[in-house]
């Protein structure tokens, strides 16, 4: 997705650094729109979904919801859902780690090996994810069909049996997430790894060090704010999306996106819907908290 | 196998650079498919009939059509406020910085699927449960696109020195005549690079869009809706279409940066 190339949001450079500011009220006036409009579509929304998340269930889109408090909202679409719900997180980190494995292979030849090539090397990642995203993915239901040739080829060297399937099982599932994810994982990867000065590896090249350890003791770490910026920016869109789960699988593969979807739409069930908006939101802050402390990069939020 | 072993790192890259164009081939090829049956999705022959007639389904083209309205109008809303803001943040100096930085990131750290769902709760909450459409979809995009547009003028902002400016104004330039002439022409790149992104980010939305768009469609809800009744192979087209225009945006802006990067020396 196109969204990528606002590259490692998460990784920005910290600007309060740079001296010669101006003082004064033109900064708030500046400011003043774009907060606004922020206030008003985004914080307020996340109030009225903490809100909608704790009405009274028994209320409904016509009668309206009285406020009640009710927590118990929670525990029951925790009850209801934790299928998808633990299926999504479990796909999401999934895809993560084929896309960090894809993704670091990527950005270091294109950090380190492509030499002139870097600028083309660096559009040609991101030029796939141009077109549509649904039309990308339905291209992948195509390329995934049961008497498809990647289907086939893999069921003539005996992977898969001979009414094996891709299409409608989780490893479609994990693979379209995987594909259209790879560039968040890509480009934090690459600012990180294009900035490891190149003496240090030969450093460790010199004092006897294999390439092997030699990756794991210096390239590995020193990518480390890379590895930490890209996991999060994969994971979680991906553990959020439903797009590949309806597109690539089977109702047996229902992610939680299509449930809070499904429950706001068609079922008009908005304080279940708004519960388990606020479950997803508050699992995700709590291991981006977890694993932003885990790594050590604090700084980085 | 000493070769091997030296470029085995930028092989398996190439490798998995082929692998990301897989869907592209696929995307094309079939936008020239002429399908035996709209229900069975695979490659019967060739033909130009879809290049032809791309509003062979009206549906289609109107979705396409509102795609690209609600793009070019959330572009040049994020885009004004958020360059505002990213001039506030890098150039002036006020309290509350961190909170105006917090309030940036957080929506480009929300997923989705939580975005699309507080906002719908607002606007059920405010009784505008049956006017959900076009404008809700408009307020959408351009509130989860200003936070990209903000971080990438910054960007360009922060790096720039302000050498150029104030040797503008040692030659007595006004304070106006060096923003026009001097900063704004230095930031242009980034805020063409932020409306680029805004737009793409609008045109392809689908999880924010489908949860506030009521009865309105876009294209890649039209898309959605059409997978599961049968792909008429002008989608294809579409997609086709929008790599092609994307790698001419690409292409023609970084010759032009060559020009330019030439014509300095």
């Amino acid at each position: 997705m196109a969204s990528a190339a606002g590259a490692a949001p998460l990784a920005d450079v910290d600007t309060s650094t740079v001296s010669g500011r101006k003082r004064g009220r033109t900064g708030y006036l500046l400011l003043l729109p774009a907060a606004v409009w922020l206030g008003i579509f985004f914080v307020v929304p996340f109030y009225s979904l903490v809100a909608t998340s704790l009405f009274d269930p028994s209320g409904s889109d016509s009668r309206g919801y009285d406020m009640t408090y009710h927590v118990a909202n929670y525990w029951h679409v925790f009850q209801d859902y934790r299928g998808p719900l633990l299926r999504s997180l479990w796909y999401g980190a999934l895809a993560t780690a084929f896309c960090l494995l894809l993704g670091y292979v990527l950005a270091y030849a294109i950090a380190f090996k492509a030499g002139r090539w870097k600028n083309l090397m660096l559009v040609l990642v991101i030029a796939p994810f141009f077109t549509s995203f649904l039309v990308r993915t339905l291209s992948w239901k195509l390329i995934l069909a049961d008497d498809g040739f990647v289907v086939n080829t893999l069921q003539a060297v005996h992977v898969l049996g001979s009414d094996g399937r891709l299409l409608a099982t989780p490893v479609a599932v994990v693979a379209g997430l995987t594909y259209n994810f790879l560039p968040f994982m890509v480009l934090p990867l690459f600012a990180s790894i294009d900035k490891i000065d190149h003496r240090l590896i030969e450093a460790a090249g010199d004092l006897y060090a294999n390439p092997i350890t030699g990756f794991f003791k210096v390239t590995w770490p020193l990518s480390l704010p890379g590895v930490v910026s890209g996991t999060l920016l994969t994971f979680i869109p991906a553990a959020g999306d439903y797009i590949n789960a309806q597109l690539l699988g089977s109702p047996n593969q229902r992610m939680v996106g299509s449930v809070i979807q499904s429950l706001f739409t068609d079922a008009n069930n908005y304080p279940a819907a708004g519960a388990l908006s606020m479950i997803l939101m508050i699992i995700i802050v709590a291991m981006v908290l977890f694993y932003v402390r885990r790594a050590g990069t604090e700084e980085l939020l | 196998m000493a070769w091997l072993r030296k470029h085995l790192v930028l092989i398996l890259g190439l490798l998995v650079l082929v692998y990301t164009f897989i869907p592209i081939f696929v995307v094309v090829l079939m936008s020239f498919n002429d399908p035996a049956s709209r229900l069975i999705y695979r490659f019967d022959g060739f033909t130009l009939h879809n290049w032809a007639n791309i509003c062979e389904d009206p549906d289609m083209c109107s979705a396409l059509g509102r795609s690209v309205e609600i793009g070019l109008l959330s572009t040049a809303g994020a885009t004004v406020l958020g360059t505002l803001a990213a001039f506030a943040l890098v150039r002036h100096e006020f309290k509350g910085r961190s909170t105006a930085n917090l309030l940036i990131f957080l929506p480009m750290a929300a997923p989705e699927i939580v975005l699309g769902s507080s906002l719908l709760a607002l606007f059920v909450g405010a009784g505008f449960a049956g006017q959900l459409g076009f404008w809700t979809i408009l307020i959408a995009h351009i509130m989860f696109c200003l936070s990209f547009v903000v971080v990438t003028v910054r960007s360009r902002l922060a790096g720039m020195s302000d050498t150029l400016e104030q040797a503008a104004m040692d030659l007595y330039a006004t304070p106006r005549q060096t923003f026009w002439r001097v900063t704004f022409p230095l930031v242009f790149p980034g805020i063409l690079g932020a409306a680029l992104l805004s737009f793409s980010l609008s045109f392809d939305d689908f999880i924010v869009t489908n949860l506030n768009a009521g009865q309105t469609t876009t294209f890649p809800m039209y898309v959605w809706g059409v997978a599961q009744r049968g792909v008429p192979m002008q989608v294809n087209v579409v997609g086709t279409l929008m790599f092609l225009v994307s790698i001419v945006i690409v292409v023609g802006s970084e010759l032009n940066s060559r020009r330019r990067a030439r014509a300095l020396v």
